[in-house]
């Protein structure tokens, strides 16, 4: 912010209007978040130190014993393995499909319709998301007919039914692809956005001079919107880091489909110890991105 | 010439077209499957895939009617009424079989030497000739005169369920009209019943009463703050800010078990004001950047005008900044509303004695998958505002989403 010419004001004024806000923030956000690092090197229910929870003749990390568990526990470093595999697959497989279905309905009249169609997941909850997609993925085990569209059709091409949520191999699939469904819309809109802001001229000159769409979209348009692709692909990484409600509705984090926050979930009354430390982790985790978001913003300022 | 030209235009469109439909296919029929299960009844979701209501040639067809087509049609007219001395349509003749094994004995019997049946035969098999006969009796019954059992209908009475929260065997509306016993000790049967604590109508109420100041709250906050930030000058305004848009990502998860337990200290545990406060503070990063960055855009010059003109800061905020920024308002305010609707772990955690809609779905979700009659409709019901917003005000959504992509 290239200060603007501001009016006169007493030294106190501008505190008035600020302070309410910045003490809810402290409250809620900044006191808790201190909190929650003490109470990640205490015992389960928060009152002694971590330590306690040692055994004698076991491997042990004194106060930091919760984050022993936190970081080589089984059942963390699966779900530490999940994240990353989500992070891995799911970022660029929901950025690129975004991109490509904010390309492709460029092209056609009925470009409205098609977003619209797109971007309703958007509205509904996470768990309304799972639950429709429980019904996709159902098996009926028994001897009835399936009534899951995907075991449906596995089955109207003569292939036995697959147990979409509790194979092992497919099921972290299975989860990414709700997440696909429900983000798409999000990368698509902000996609399109940039690609209809580019400058027209530019376009035009490559085409003139003989460049084909594959060449336009990818020496041209793509490294021009690069700096939106980065926004999205930040933001999509904070919304998998904390991913939540699709693995408690679907799996219940059951079948080896566990991620860290609903590990930091299923703790959080029986162990306040380890949830915290869990929950200290992810906040570790968002860090860089907290960085590259502060930097982008400031270089913004210095522009304007 | 032209045509041709046009032809030629048409096929080269086509794959594109093509994969567009079936993107849309893609993200359609997951909300169209439990769309339609949510109007099917109970047995019809259990046997049958939804996608068989669209078959228009299984539409409308009445219990009993293709094993009766198999077996009696053939002599006894589609009707019933083609044999003088067996018209089945007959109602005193049907009252003669109340059970199929009646039915059972009269088609073992030979009629003239000859077996009743002949094309196609009764499985011997007992049983699996009463399970048979059992939809022909109810078929009979449909031409005498009597109710037509459908079995494809489509009705609502999911939906009732799901609002009161019924759990009994049949469903709401027919335990009710029929007065049943186990269901009046439950239920009251009118629209008091759509208070019950476990039905998806109080948690309706519930929602709303969360999500509306939730949505308020941090946009009163964060107008006063963005203001001052855009207009007015005052030491450690720029690092105050960036440690704002810093505080954007930090996970929610980090502020539960400490507020969680501020709350029990202070008795706000389990209260509406305890969420309404804690989706302000989560809200309220986000909402001063954006509200900031819009303030901020507007032309210097008319601020400084009121200014000059001798308006206090007071007055500018309220009578300038404020109606200006209203498109940004709206934008924020719809954001965070369907943003607090959809949420789950906060109402989870701090409101569990009155559930949410979120919450009550995942109460209602049948690990073995016997009741998704009832789930359907209750995750439609949670749908219906997000999508009335959407759809209505879809332009102001997408604003909000482009000012500034950073939510935590």
């Amino acid at each position: 912010m290239a200060a603007p010419k501001i009016m006169q004001q007493g030294r106190v004024v501008p505190w008035l209007y600020v302070l309410p806000a910045l003490i809810v923030i402290l409250v809620f956000i900044v006191y808790p978040t201190i909190n929650t690092v003490v109470l990640s090197f205490r015992d389960r229910r928060g009152e002694q130190p971590a330590s306690v929870d040692c055994v004698e003749g076991q491997p042990c990390w004194g106060n930091f014993e919760n984050y022993r568990y936190a970081l080589t526990h089984p059942d963390m470093t699966t779900a530490l393995k999940n994240n990353v595999l989500w992070l891995l697959i799911m970022v660029p497989a929901v950025v690129a499909m975004g991109l490509l279905i904010a390309v492709l309905a460029d092209r056609v009249k009925y470009e409205a319709l098609v977003k619209a169609i797109i971007f309703m997941p958007m509205a509904i909850s996470f768990v309304g998301a799972s639950v429709i997609w429980r019904f996709m993925y159902y098996i009926e085990t028994g001897t009835g007919e399936q009534i899951g569209v995907l075991n449906a059709i596995l089955v109207a091409l003569g292939i036995d039914p697959i147990p979409w949520l509790s194979q092992s191999g497919i099921n972290n699939l299975a989860l990414m692809v709700v997440g696909i469904w429900l983000w798409a819309g999000f990368c698509m809109t902000i996609l399109s956005a940039a690609l209809k802001g580019l400058p027209e001229e530019v376009l035009e000159a490559a085409r003139v001079d003989g460049a084909t769409d594959w060449q336009v979209f990818w020496r041209i348009m793509f490294p021009m919107i690069l700096p939106t692709v980065t926004v999205v692909i930040t933001t999509m990484v904070i919304i998998i880091l904390k991913i939540f409600d699709i693995v408690f509705v679907m799996t219940g984090g059951n079948f080896g489909t566990e991620v860290i926050a609903n590990r930091m979930f299923k703790l959080i009354v029986t162990d306040t110890g380890r949830s915290m430390a869990i929950a200290v982790l992810l906040l570790v985790l968002t860090i860089p991105i907290m960085i590259i978001n502060v930097r982008r913003f400031r270089e913004q300022e210095a522009i304007r | 010439m032209r045509p041709l030209a046009r032809l030629n235009r048409f096929f080269s469109r086509l794959p594109l077209n093509l994969a567009i439909v079936v993107l849309c296919l893609i993200w359609v029929i997951p909300t169209l499957g439990i769309f339609v299960t949510s109007f099917r009844s109970r047995e019809a979701v259990r046997t049958t895939g939804w996608w068989t209501v669209l078959n228009p040639f299984g539409k409308g067809e009445i219990e009993g009617q293709v094993e009766y087509t198999t077996y009696c049609a053939s002599c006894h007219g589609e009707q019933g009424d083609l044999l003088l001395g067996a018209n089945l349509s007959d109602p005193e003749l049907v009252a003669n079989y109340p059970r199929s094994n009646r039915l059972l004995a009269v088609l073992r019997r030979e009629i003239e030497g000859k077996p009743h049946l002949e094309d196609p035969v009764l499985p011997e098999d007992p049983n699996a000739a009463l399970e048979l006969l059992a939809p022909i009796l109810v078929y009979m019954d449909s031409l005498a005169g009597g109710e037509k059992a459908e079995v494809g209908k489509l009705g609502v009475r999911n939906y009732a369920d799901a609002l009161v929260g019924y759990k009994g065997t049949q469903d709401y509306l027919t335990d009710c009209g029929q007065e049943l016993d186990s269901t009046l000790a439950k239920f009251d049967c009118n629209a008091s019943d759509l208070l019950n604590p476990e039905g998806m109508g109080r948690a309706f109420w519930n929602t709303i009463l969360v999500s509306i100041p939730s949505a308020l709250l941090p946009i009163l906050f964060a107008a006063f703050a963005a203001y001052a930030f855009a207009w007015m000058d005052f030491p450690g305004r720029m690092w105050i800010f960036a440690i704002l848009v810093g505080l954007q990502v930090i996970p929610l998860q980090m502020a539960l078990v400490p507020i969680a337990r501020l709350y029990t200290e202070v008795g706000l545990q389990s209260t509406f004001v305890g969420i309404w406060l804690f989706h302000t503070g989560f809200g309220l990063p986000y909402a001063i950047y954006l509200m900031r960055n819009f303030l901020g855009g507007l032309p210097r010059e008319i601020f400084e005008s009121v200014y000059i003109d001798g308006a206090s800061h007071w007055t500018a905020f309220w009578k300038l900044a404020m109606p200006l920024s209203i498109p940004a308002i709206a934008s924020l305010g719809i954001f965070q509303f369907l943003w607090i609707w959809n949420d789950f772990l906060v109402a989870k955690i701090f409101l569990s004695s009155n559930p949410v809609l979120t919450v009550q779905i995942t109460n209602l979700i049948d690990p073995r998958g016997g009741n998704w009659h009832i789930l359907t409709g209750a995750a439609f019901l949670s749908f219906i505002i997000p999508m009335l917003v959407f759809f209505g005000l879809q332009r102001f959504f997408v604003r909000g989403l482009l000012a500034g992509s950073v939510k935590g």
